[in-house]
């Protein structure tokens, strides 16, 4: 069947038809039959990375095949979402390795984007965690591969943005947690000179990341709150929270019904919130013990929060500098400044070393920004790829929506390996995604 | 703790059934012609629930078997949810007799098999809960897919017929009438949203069906007035609509 698809900024909208499988022979079949598909996990990568005339939804992929508590190894069909592993797993005294800021996910977009969270600089993205995985390539067999068979396949798939084929199975470690809480600082930080003093500061915290109020200017450019935090030990909770220590409260969900029109989001309201955002933080630093929910996923919460942007849909960008160059930072922001274009979300995180062959992160600083589609802003974000080009950086290719194929092939050093080892496992472009032939990924 | 038999554990609206009743304690026997396709869905009820789940090989087609595969069993099902079916294709149907034999020994005569060897067992010991996922289909045919109707409406009677027999021993007989469902059976088809279930609701509403002990039960109560009103259309309009 026919529908309307899209990611999560809405943009761009295709018509596409999509198939499910539950089983493991009619997967194949279906492979091995069709051509240029993709797989799609919860569409929460933003732009056209999970887009194609024909998807496979791998939603109803979701068994979770084996827990072995002892080690804290978890094994599972690649459907499966983060939410639905945290419910079994944090009561158990285990956690994600890494979860990116949202989870509604599933197991294989983790791999195929290679996510990070706010432990990058200590645990490396997703792919660091992975014991072996199952994949259906485009000579549709099913090869298991891992860091050390066929690993090509495996460096490849980590990040590969399911381009050497489906993943079917992923078998990777958990971390052993003793609460379900975190022990949570917030520090303010007056302008982008502190706060980046302060990443410095606090980078033995495990987790890190700041709030970027973009629209500021002069003495107060880029003042941020940042905020870090640890695995709470029990002996940290309150009385009432030691009762349970692995069981979080029940909590009910807001919900978006439907697109707000576009004019809820100019500048006026995005300085309201990042004004009330930024005071609320009434004292300089702040300490508390939460649950995990709001700090990992504060913006789950909300769900369907993206419909905020209204129907036109938005692009968020995503880049990273490398260390040296936070000039190609204050570059960036100023230019966003000018323009007026704030964003409700500006994210800012350090990464630590690079991981892999093609996922994203690399030793350096990395800036997220929402911008809503209008009129102007393709040619705008274009003049920023210049300057991150400029400055040695590269783009999040699972936030991506428009990038021209010249900035991905200048700023990613390993995509010519990349692209060899996609042709290898997928020589006729059985998977390919609207993201992959616009980069000159697949033909 | 209960155990489920859940006959034709293979597709969406197993799955789900499957997953609620382990969430409600239930261990569970899984019973499909692949056995080991199913044991994704075995180890996935265990992780996640806790309870015991089991696979076991079973054909629909091959009556022959199907008292052995019963007796077979060594915990004797509290419960039997029988969700197997085949929509097969009409047109294919009309013209070849293969199709249309699976379509009614699939829906029906498999069907009526294999619960006759659970009803006698749960009739013996007094008691014992059937649930039989038959279709609005079966209310009135229609012209794009009256041998599976028909065969769901054969269902239906025998399942009205098993729960007045079965009503003095004590054993409960549940008919359930979903209407659409959001399932591979149907992907390739566009259903109205406001009538469409999903495989998780038909679930729950089977789960409290059987605690409540209900007769019949319509997934989506809209259901019950439509086909209501489907066969109060009299015959000689009724043919002539492209239904
Ligand atoms: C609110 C929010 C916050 C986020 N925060 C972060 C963050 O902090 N860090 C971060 O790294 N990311 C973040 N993301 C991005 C998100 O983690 C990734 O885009 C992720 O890949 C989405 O997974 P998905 O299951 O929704 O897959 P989709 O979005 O459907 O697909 C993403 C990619 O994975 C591929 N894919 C999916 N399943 C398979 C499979 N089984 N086999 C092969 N390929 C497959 C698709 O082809 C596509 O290329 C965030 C997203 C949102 C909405």
């Amino acid at each position: 069947m026919q529908k309307r698809l899209a990611n999560w900024g809405n943009y761009p909208a295709i018509a596409s038809e999509e198939s499910a499988f539950t089983q493991e022979d009619q997967l194949r079949n279906f492979v091995g039959s069709h051509h240029r598909i993709i797989a799609r996990g919860n569409g929460r990568c933003y732009g056209d990375a999970s887009l194609s005339a024909q998807s496979i939804s791998m939603l109803k992929y979701d068994k979770v095949l084996a827990f072995d508590t002892t080690n804290g190894i978890l094994e599972v069909q690649a459907g499966v979402t983060l939410d639905q592993l945290l419910d079994i797993i944090v009561p158990q005294g285990w956690f994600l390795p890494v979860t990116p800021g949202t989870k509604y996910i599933t197991i294989g977009g983790a791999v195929a984007s290679d996510v990070h969270g706010k432990n990058h600089h200590v645990d490396g993205a997703f792919s660091r965690h992975i014991i072996e995985m199952d994949v259906i390539t485009g000579e549709d067999n099913t090869l298991c591969c891992s860091q050390t068979e066929h690993a090509d396949l495996f460096w490849a798939t980590c990040g590969g943005m399911g381009l050497t084929g489906i993943i079917t199975r992923v078998k990777f470690r958990l971390k052993k947690i003793a609460t379900a809480y975190i022990r949570q600082t917030q520090l303010k930080a007056r302008n982008l000179e502190e706060v980046i003093r302060l990443f410095d500061e606090y980078k033995h915290y495990t987790y890190s990341m700041a709030w970027i109020d973009c629209l500021q200017q002069g003495d107060t450019f880029g003042r941020s709150i940042l905020i870090v935090g640890e695995h709470a030990t029990p002996e940290e909770l309150s009385p009432r929270q030691q009762q349970a220590p692995l069981t979080l409260p029940a909590k009910r969900k807001l919900v978006v019904p439907f697109n707000l029109p576009s004019f809820v989001l100019n500048t006026f309201t995005v300085k309201a919130f990042n004004w009330l955002y930024y005071h609320k933080n009434y004292k300089r630093e702040m300490h508390k013990v939460i649950p995990y929910e709001p700090f990992f996923y504060p913006l789950d919460a909300i769900l369907h929060w993206n419909r905020g942007y209204g129907k036109a849909g938005f692009v968020q960008y995503q880049f990273v500098l490398p260390l040296e160059k936070k000039d190609g930072l204050v570059a960036i922001l100023q230019k966003i400044s000018e323009k007026g274009w704030g964003s409700f979300l500006a994210v800012l995180k350090v990464f630590g070393n690079q991981d892999d062959l093609i996922s994203f992160p690399m030793e350096g600083y990395t800036l997220a920004l929402d911008f809503p589609v209008r009129k102007g802003l393709l040619p705008f974000l274009d003049e920023l790829d210049e300057i991150v080009l400029q400055y040695g950086g590269r783009l999040y290719l699972s936030k991506d929506a428009r990038m021209k194929q010249e900035v991905f092939w200048k700023s990613y050093p390993n995509a010519q390996r990349f692209a060899d080892i996609v042709q290898q496992y997928n020589a006729d472009s059985k998977f390919a995604s609207i993201q992959s032939e616009r980069l000159l990924l697949t033909k | 703790m209960p155990t489920l038999l859940l006959l034709g554990a293979g597709s969406d609206m197993a799955i789900a059934i499957a997953r609620k009743f382990a969430a409600e304690k239930y261990n569970i026997q899984l019973a499909a012609r692949n056995a080991a396709a199913i044991s994704p869905l075995q180890q996935d009820l265990q992780v996640r629930y806790g309870i015991t789940a089991t696979t076991h090989a079973f054909d629909a087609l091959a009556s022959d078997s199907h008292a052995a595969f019963f007796d077979a069993l060594s915990v004797k099902p509290d419960l039997t949810i029988c969700v197997f079916g085949y929509l097969g294709d009409q047109e294919q149907a009309q013209n070849s007799w293969q199709e249309a034999h699976t379509i009614i020994h699939t829906n029906y005569t498999g069907a009526v098999s294999i619960l006759n060897v659970v009803a006698n067992h749960y009739a013996a010991q007094q008691k014992g809960s059937i649930v039989g996922i038959s279709s609005v289909a079966g209310e009135r045919g229609r012209q794009s897919n009256y041998i599976y109707g028909s065969a769901k409406a054969g269902f239906t009677a025998y399942l009205s017929g098993l729960r007045n027999r079965l009503f003095r021993s004590g054993v409960h007989v549940m008919s359930v009438q979903p209407g659409f469902v959001n399932t591979r059976m149907t992907q390739h088809l566009t259903l109205p949203p406001l009538l469409t279930a999903q495989p998780e609701a038909v679930a729950t509403a089977v789960y409290k069906g059987v605690q409540r002990k209900k007769n019949v039960l319509y997934v989506k109560w809209h259901w019950k007035y439509i086909m209501l009103i489907i066969k109060l259309i009299p015959e000689g309009i009724f043919k002539k609509l492209k239904l």
